[in-house]
Formats: structure tokens, sequence, C-alpha cells
């Protein structure tokens, strides 16, 4: 009964093929097979013998219809059922005793059932095979271009012969670019593999050998190490063709590499700067080492853990926006713990940079821990808004997080507005004038105590920012500033004090340098060349690369 | 801060040299309690238990411990109080002496180590190294680790010196770029090939000169070497600024810029009192390391040296005596609170690191000297001020 039921179903899939293929549109497939006859192989499927299902399995692959990935996938897990008095096919999952079933097409829960009543689809080995062939095919005509693309990167890794011709179909329709190069790479690697022509053979590394890829390296240097001296003419001939095809993606791959380690540079670069710009402000005017300005970029992060908490309790459906409320929020908690800081204890230690130092230092110990007492000492969730999830991959790949490039972006736009301040506005001219020269601004009229404040405030409050942006990449703990602080005091010991550009130019400089010596001297390393190039640095321009000049700067 | 009379070309006092480079009351009530220490405490240690008298094993394991972080406060107040130097790195040369005594322990282990290997510790056997390094040569001989232990943090210090005193690289500059070379450090030792036992350091040491690390013999000969170094390097340190090159080096701290003009070369003298910290750290990392048994790279993490920072500005930075001092209160209280409290203990510690700034400039024992010195107007007139004034290092 089974197996006529199957032949209908095949009789009427066929007849399907042939029409969709006669209009010439293939992705159009699933929506013209009947509902009904998917319906009796999912049947199959679950009650057929093995011939039975591998050859339902087979049919069902080419009808690429998306809705069959969870049952083949619950097939393969062992997870289907049919119900022994009426042979109703379900996904069934076992928890403490009962079944929690779903009908398999239109993944509606049917609630619990009891194990008894239901017979679990028996699987052997080979079916195994086909089904993990037929859930590629099917996932390579999924609606979403990004699963297209992942499972065509999937066939490219394990590749077999199976997959030639759904490629092939695939390939026909494919009208997405990055799913199509994807696809090209997964069909050239298989017929690389599996064909016996050598036309077809020398055409797919070719193929292969236009990408700047590394995994096509891996994957032709694997080839090429299984063709050996004994082999005949023919291969060597190709083994030769594939030697070259490496060389070329290597030299192209080296070209992205580069690039890419420029990009990730400028990605380091806007963390430093961020990290680094509030106490150059709090430096540079004050003369103030603050040891504590790691905890208020540490203040700016959990201060957006809690604005995202806040909304995820009370304004649910704005959650992708609370990291725009949190920009602000963090601004003014840590500003304003950075002007408590300075009207109670910075204030009384003007004249004693050292002490300042220490007594900061002390400070950054207490935040550090009331924070772990307030929060826990584990790290906190602060989830990224959909529109800063995502990545660009480019070739050769290199990857670019959005998240990352919404940094550099914050950065910048930080940056500018500072800037702004600074040369625009009346606090930024008084501040200014108290960095070259404190006494005599004092005697101009500027009330230095209160610029002080708010100079302190601002560059706290900045570095709140940069909590904001840092909580997106980092983890969220207490011990997060910590990891900054020595970085930036490189950054503006390397940029020179008093001046802003000199920051840009010390956290990008060292950010790109860091980057590009990571690969040859590995993370550790690199980071060890760095804070000796900047000692040795300091030996000729003690006051860094844009330093202040005249009397001032000895004061 | 007069400078005439912080220069005062000799000292117009005669008798033994010893009492004379003592000089004040605080550091010769420490010389002579620690070398009382050196003697009693291991004799009290060796009472049975159940007398009166006795000092428990875990005490004078805890107290030598205290000892060597006196040394190492003692060679920072050296600087910074005589110098106006902000090391914020001295934990790099305490470290550094540490690891050379560690690996002399690493060598004398011999084949009783896990995996029994006559030639390489453990950790090298378990990275597969086949051979030992070079710059493991030598330490097989307890004077070559010992020597190592002092030039190896002075050959730092000298190279690191030498560099950033000629291109006056000063206050607060100096402070962060010592941060910066104990935190490269850091991270250098972190790493398995440097060859120094990577993440784990050095550890599971047998015994020194023979004798078990273990034994209540061996801890208290240790004990009394700690004591007996501490009392050493305070007579040094005493003798080293009362004499005229610590005059100029207490000019140099008051005004660096005054005392180059007037001639000195003041770079010689910075370089030169920073070895001799380096060297003292050294000593004290040395005597530190068979004491707790293990050796690792957080020792050089940058939050230790600040922490020695602060038991000198405890203590009363420019005191010498205070420095040793306050290294054991504080880390008295840190015992003590890290095991009765322990999330107070960050606290405390971040409090006295603001209130000893704010309201204690001097420490306990520039503070204390300063009511003694009310008490007996004489003391204090036929002595020069040697505390620096909170505004020291400034006024330029």
């Amino acid at each position: 009964m089974v197996m006529q039921m199957l032949t209908q179903a095949v009789g009427r899939l066929v007849r399907a093929c042939v029409l969709c293929a006669a209009l010439g549109s293939g992705t159009a497939v699933a929506q013209t097979v009947e509902t009904k006859s998917i319906d009796e192989m999912v049947q199959v499927l679950a009650i057929g013998d093995f011939t039975a299902k591998i050859e339902a399995t087979q049919v069902l692959a080419t009808t690429g219809d998306p809705r069959l990935v969870p049952i083949l996938q619950a097939l393969l897990d062992n997870n289907l059922y049919a119900r022994k008095s009426d042979n109703l096919v379900v996904i069934g999952k076992e928890q403490g005793g009962t079944l929690a079933i779903t009908d398999p097409l239109t993944e509606k829960q049917l609630g619990a059932a009891a194990p008894a009543d239901f017979e679990r689809a028996r699987l052997n080995n080979r079916l195994r095979t086909v089904l993990q062939t037929a859930l590629g095919a099917l996932q390579l005509a999924h609606p979403d271009p990004a699963r297209r693309k992942a499972s065509a990167d999937a066939l490219f890794k394990t590749p077999s012969l199976e997959m030639v011709e759904p490629l092939k179909i695939a390939l026909a329709h494919e009208s997405n670019g990055s799913a199509r190069k994807a696809l090209v790479k997964a069909l050239a690697a298989t017929e690389l593999q599996f064909t016996d022509q050598p036309e077809a053979k020398r055409a797919a590394v070719v193929t292969l050998g236009a990408f700047a890829d590394p995994d096509i390296r891996a994957f032709l240097n694997s080839r090429i190490s299984g063709i050996n001296e004994a082999a005949p003419a023919e291969q060597q001939e190709l083994k030769a063709a594939m030697i070259a095809a490496v060389a070329e993606i290597e030299r192209r791959v080296a070209t992205w590499q580069m690039f890419g380690n420029v990009l990730q540079g400028i990605s380091l670069g806007s963390v430093l700067l961020l990290a680094a710009i509030g106490l150059a402000i709090t430096f540079g005017v004050m003369g103030v080492i603050n040891m504590a300005h790691g905890e208020m970029v540490m203040l700016g992060a959990y201060t957006t853990y809690a604005v995202q908490l806040a909304f995820r309790e009370y304004l649910p459906g704005g959650l992708d926006y609370a990291l725009l409320v949190a920009i602000p929020a963090a601004f003014a908690v840590s500003g304003l713990v950075g002007i408590a800081i300075e009207r109670g204890i910075i204030r009384w230690l003007y004249g004693r940079p050292l002490e300042t130092l220490l007594a900061t230092w002390g400070l950054s110990l207490i935040l550090q821990q009331a924070v772990r007492s307030a929060f826990g000492p584990t790290n906190m969730q602060v989830t990224s808004p959909s529109w800063m999830s995502g990545a660009i991959e480019l070739t050769g790949g290199v990857v670019l997080t959005y998240n990352r490039i919404w940094i550099v972006v914050f950065a910048l736009l930080v940056f500018g507005l500072l800037i702004f301040i600074q040369r625009r506005t009346q606090f930024g001219l008084q501040m200014r004038a108290v960095t070259q020269n404190r006494r005599m601004a004092r005697s101009m009229g500027i009330r230095s105590g209160w610029v002080d404040a708010l100079t302190f405030g601002l560059g706290s409050g900045v570095a709140g920012m940069a909590g904001v942006a840092l909580s997106q990449i980092d983890n969220v703990s207490p011990n997060l500033g910590q990891g900054y602080i020595v970085d930036s005091f490189m950054v503006v010991v390397f940029g020179g004090v008093g001046n802003l550009w000199g920051t840009l130019v010390g956290a990008f400089g060292l950010g790109i340098v860091n980057k590009f010596l990571e690969p040859y001297a590995g993370a550790v390393l690199g980071k060890i060349l760095v804070l000796v190039a900047i000692v040795l640095f300091i030996q000729w321009r003690p006051r860094g690369l844009f330093a202040l000049k005249g009397r001032a700067v000895e004061a | 801060m007069s400078l005439v009379s912080a220069l005062p070309a000799r000292r117009g006092r005669s008798g033994s040299l010893f009492f004379s480079t003592l000089g004040d009351t605080g550091g010769t009530i420490l010389v002579a309690f620690l070398l009382l220490a050196a003697v009693l405490v291991p004799v009290l240690n060796a009472l049975p238990t159940d007398s009166g008298l006795h000092i428990p094993n875990y005490l004078v394991s805890l107290f030598g411990k205290y000892l060597c972080f006196a040394l190492l406060a003692l060679s920072v107040d050296l600087i910074w109080g005589f110098a106006g130097i902000l090391s914020l790195g001295h934990g790099a040369f305490f470290a550094l002496g540490g690891y050379a005594m560690g690996m002399h322990l690493m060598r004398e282990i011999g084949t009783r180590g896990v995996y029994g290997n006559a030639t390489l510790p453990d950790f090298m056997v378990f990275l597969n190294w086949k051979e030992l390094p070079w710059y493991w040569y030598g330490f097989d001989s307890f004077a070559f680790a010992a020597l190592m232990a002092i030039l190896v943090p002075g050959a730092l210090a000298f190279v690191f010196g030498w560099f950033a005193f000629r291109s006056r690289v000063t206050g607060v500059y100096l402070s962060i770029i010592t941060q910066a070379l104990t935190f490269a450090l850091m991270l250098a030792f972190f790493r398995n090939d440097f060859g120094f036992g990577g993440n784990n350091g050095l550890t599971d040491f047998k015994d020194i000169f023979g004798f078990s690390l273990q034994a209540k013999s061996t801890r208290a000969s240790l004990f009394a070497a700690s004591a007996i170094a501490l009392a050493l390097g305070y007579v040094l340190c005493r003798f080293l600024v009362s004499s005229r090159f610590g005059r100029v080096l207490i000019a140099v701290r008051d005004a660096e810029s005054r005392t180059r003009f007037l001639g000195y070369r003041v770079e010689h003298y910075k370089l030169f009192a920073f070895v001799i910290s380096a060297m003292l750290a050294g000593i004290a990392g040395a005597l530190y390391v068979p004491q707790v048994g293990i050796i690792n790279p957080r020792e050089f993490a940058p939050a230790n040296s600040i922490e020695v920072v602060i038991w000198v500005a405890v203590g009363g930075r420019g005191t010498l005596w205070g420095a040793a001092l306050g290294a054991v209160l504080v880390n008295y209280g840190k015992t003590y609170f890290t095991g009765a409290l322990p999330e107070a203990w960050l606290y405390v510690l971040g409090a006295l690191f603001i209130g000893v700034t704010l309201f204690l400039p001097k420490g306990v024992g520039g503070t204390a000297k300063e009511w003694l010195g009310k008490l007996w107007p004489k003391v204090r007139a036929s002595k020069p001020p040697l505390t620096p004034s909170p505004q020291a290092g400034v006024a330029e």
C-alpha cells in the first residue's frame, strides 16, 4: 500500500517538475507541488521501508520546499513519529515521560501525548547520508539568501557527488550575488573532487583560482598533497594548475589581509580614541592623571545595561533604541560622578599630580568594588540592537561587523563634537586658556576652579559614552575599565597633551600598528613591542607627538 | 622649601659611622627591633607549642613575607621620598629578583619533579622542550642566582633609567611609562615560549641549600634572613640619603631644574638612586619567593606596583623606616580583611589611598615625627627637613 502511495506521489511530482521546467521557473517548484502529495511523502518518511524512505527523501529534496527542512531534520534526529492508531505523522520531543508533539508541516503545537501511542521512524546509515544531502539541497532553495549562502558554504566544506546536480540547478536560478559566489565555489570544489573529466577539473581549478579566499587555498592545498609523484601526467598537469591557482589566491589574500589589517586597526583605534579622549582632556587641562578614568568607562557600560533593563521592563518595543537613550544617560551618570570626584577629592590636590594619581587609583578600587557589590562580579548581558548586528563580508576572509563600523562612526562623531566645543564655544576658549597658562587665565577673570570641574565632568562624561560603545564589543564587568587604562595612557602620552588631534593620531596610529604587528608577532608580543616602542618614543619626544610649546610646558 | 637648608655640604658630627648613618630615632628603633626579631623569633618559634611565648609557624612565614614587602617599600621610598621619582613599576624589579631565585629553586628540584627529568623543569617537559634554554644556565648555583637576583633588576633599571632620565622624562610621564614597563613584562612572562613557566610561573619548590622549604627551621631562618636584609637595606638607604649624595638627591626632588642649573648632573644622581632601589627590590623578591613557594607573572601586575606606593604613603614618604612600617601595617590589614571581610578589603584599600593623600600627606611616620618634634624642639632644630613637603616636586 505504501509503495502504491509513493508511486502515485512521485508521478504527481514528476508532472509538476516537467510543468515548471517547461515554464522555465525552477524555484517555483515548491509552490506548484500540491500540499497533499507532500503530505503523503511525509507519511512514507515516517512509516515506509528504508528503500521507500530513501526514494521519498530524494524526491522531496528536489521540491525545494523550506517547510520540509524541519521534517527531514527531525527524521535525522530521531524525532519523527507516527501515531499507531491512524498513522498521523508528528514531530515529537520527549519531555519528562510525555511527548510534546507538533504538526510537521504547519508546525502547530498539538500538545502532549503518551509515547506509547507513537512509533518512532526508523533510520539506517544509507538513509542518513541521503537525508543529509537532501537537507543541503533543500537549504539551497531556501527563500532567505543568507541561508542559501550558508548551505552552499557547508557544501563547499563537505562536498559530495550527489550534490552536483542540485548545485547546478540552484546556480541557474540564484540571483543573489554573495549566495551565487558561494554556489560557484561549492560547485567547483565538488567537480574538482568528483568528476572524472579532465576539462571539467581544469575549469574548476580556474574558477577556484579567481577567488581570494583562504578556505579555497586550504582546500586546494589538500588536493595538491593528494596527488603524488607517481600519478599520471594528466594529474601532474592538474597539480601544476592548482599550485598556480594557490599562488594567485595567496597573492590576492595577502593584499586583502593588508586591507583587513588597516580596517581592524581603525576599529581598534576608534575604541582607543573613545577610551583615551576623555583622559586627554582632563590630563591636558588640569595636568591630572585620573586613574579612575577606566571606571568612568565601566560606569557608562553599566548605565547602558541599566537603560536596557528599564526598556525591557517598560517599553519592550523600543529595545532597539535603548542604546540611543543610553548615550546621554551614560554621559550624565559618568559626568556627574566626575564632577563629584573633582569637587570632593581632586580639588584639594592641585599642584600634586602624583598624589592625585594615588587618590584616583584608590577611588577606582572603591568604584570597582561598589559595582561588584551592586551588580555582582559576573558579566552583564548587553544585547546589540538589530541595526547593529550582522556583518559585511568582504573578499579574502575580511569581515566587517556592523557594530565595529558604528563604533568608528560614533568615535569620530564624539571627536568632532569635542573639537567643536574646544574651538567654538566660550567654555572651550576658557578651557584652552587654562591649559596654556593657568595663572594668566585666572588673571583675565576666568574662574579656573569652575573650568576644572566642568572639564573633569566633560572628560568623565565622554568616558561614559565610550562605555556605551564598549558594552557592544566587550564584557560588561567590574574590570571593564582596567583593560583599557594602560592603553589609554599610552595614547595620551604618545599623542601629546593638550591637543585633541594628537590623541586622534595617537589612537589610530597605535591601533593600526598594533594590528599590523599581530600577524607577525602574535597578539601579546605585538602589544609588548608597541609598549616598548612607546617607551623609546618618549625618549625622543618626552611630551608626545603634538606637544605644547613654550614656557607653559615646564609649569 | 629652602634649598640652602637642604644642602649642607658636610655633616658636622663625628662618632661611629653606624650610629651616625642611622641618624634618626625611628630608624634606630627599627634596626634594633629587626635584629632582635631575627634572633628572638626563631628561638620562640622553636619553643614547645604549649608554651605561652611560642610563635606559631604561620606567623613566622607571614611576617617573613611582610618583611620582604617592607624592603620593597623601602626601595620605593628611596626614590620617591628622596628623588621624587614615582615608580609605578617597582613590582617588576621585585618579580625579576623573585624569578631569579625561583629559577634556582627549580633547578634544586632535580629529579624529584612530576616527570623526574634531571635536566628540565616540569613545565619544559610538559611543553615538549628538548633542552634547557641558555638563560637557565648557571642557576644551579645559588651564588649565581643570588647575583642575578640583584644584577638583572639593576641592569633593567640602568637601561630604563638611562633612557628616561637623560630625556628628562619626569613626573606623571615617568610614572606612566614605568607602569607600561611592568605591564609589558607581565604580558611577556605570561607567554609559555618565554621560558619562565608562563601562566603558572615557577612553583613546587622542594628545598634550598638542601634544607626542605617546609621545615620549621628553614622558615625561621628565612625570616631571620629577611629581617637582617631589611636592617642592612635600611642602613644602606639611610647612609645614602644622609651623605652628600643624598643631599643632592633631595635638591633634585625639590627643584630639579635649579639643581641642574647649579651644575649637578641630575640624571646621574637619579639613575644611581634608581638602580640601587631596583637592586633592593630584587633582593626583596628573592627572599619572598622561597617563603611563599611560588612566583608567577601576576607579580608584575601594575596594580601590585601601585599598592607598594600606598604602603610608602601610609608609612610616611621620605622617612625610610616609615615605609617599612607602612608595608607591614597595610599588609597586616590586608591579611585581616581578606580573611574576615573579603568584600570590604578593596573599600579599605581605596579609602586608604584617598584618606592618606588628603588628610595624612606625611603618612604615619611623618606625622609621628612632627609630634615628636613638637615635644622635643631641640631634636627638631638640629636636623634639616628630610620629609618632602606636599608641594615637593612641583615647585619649579
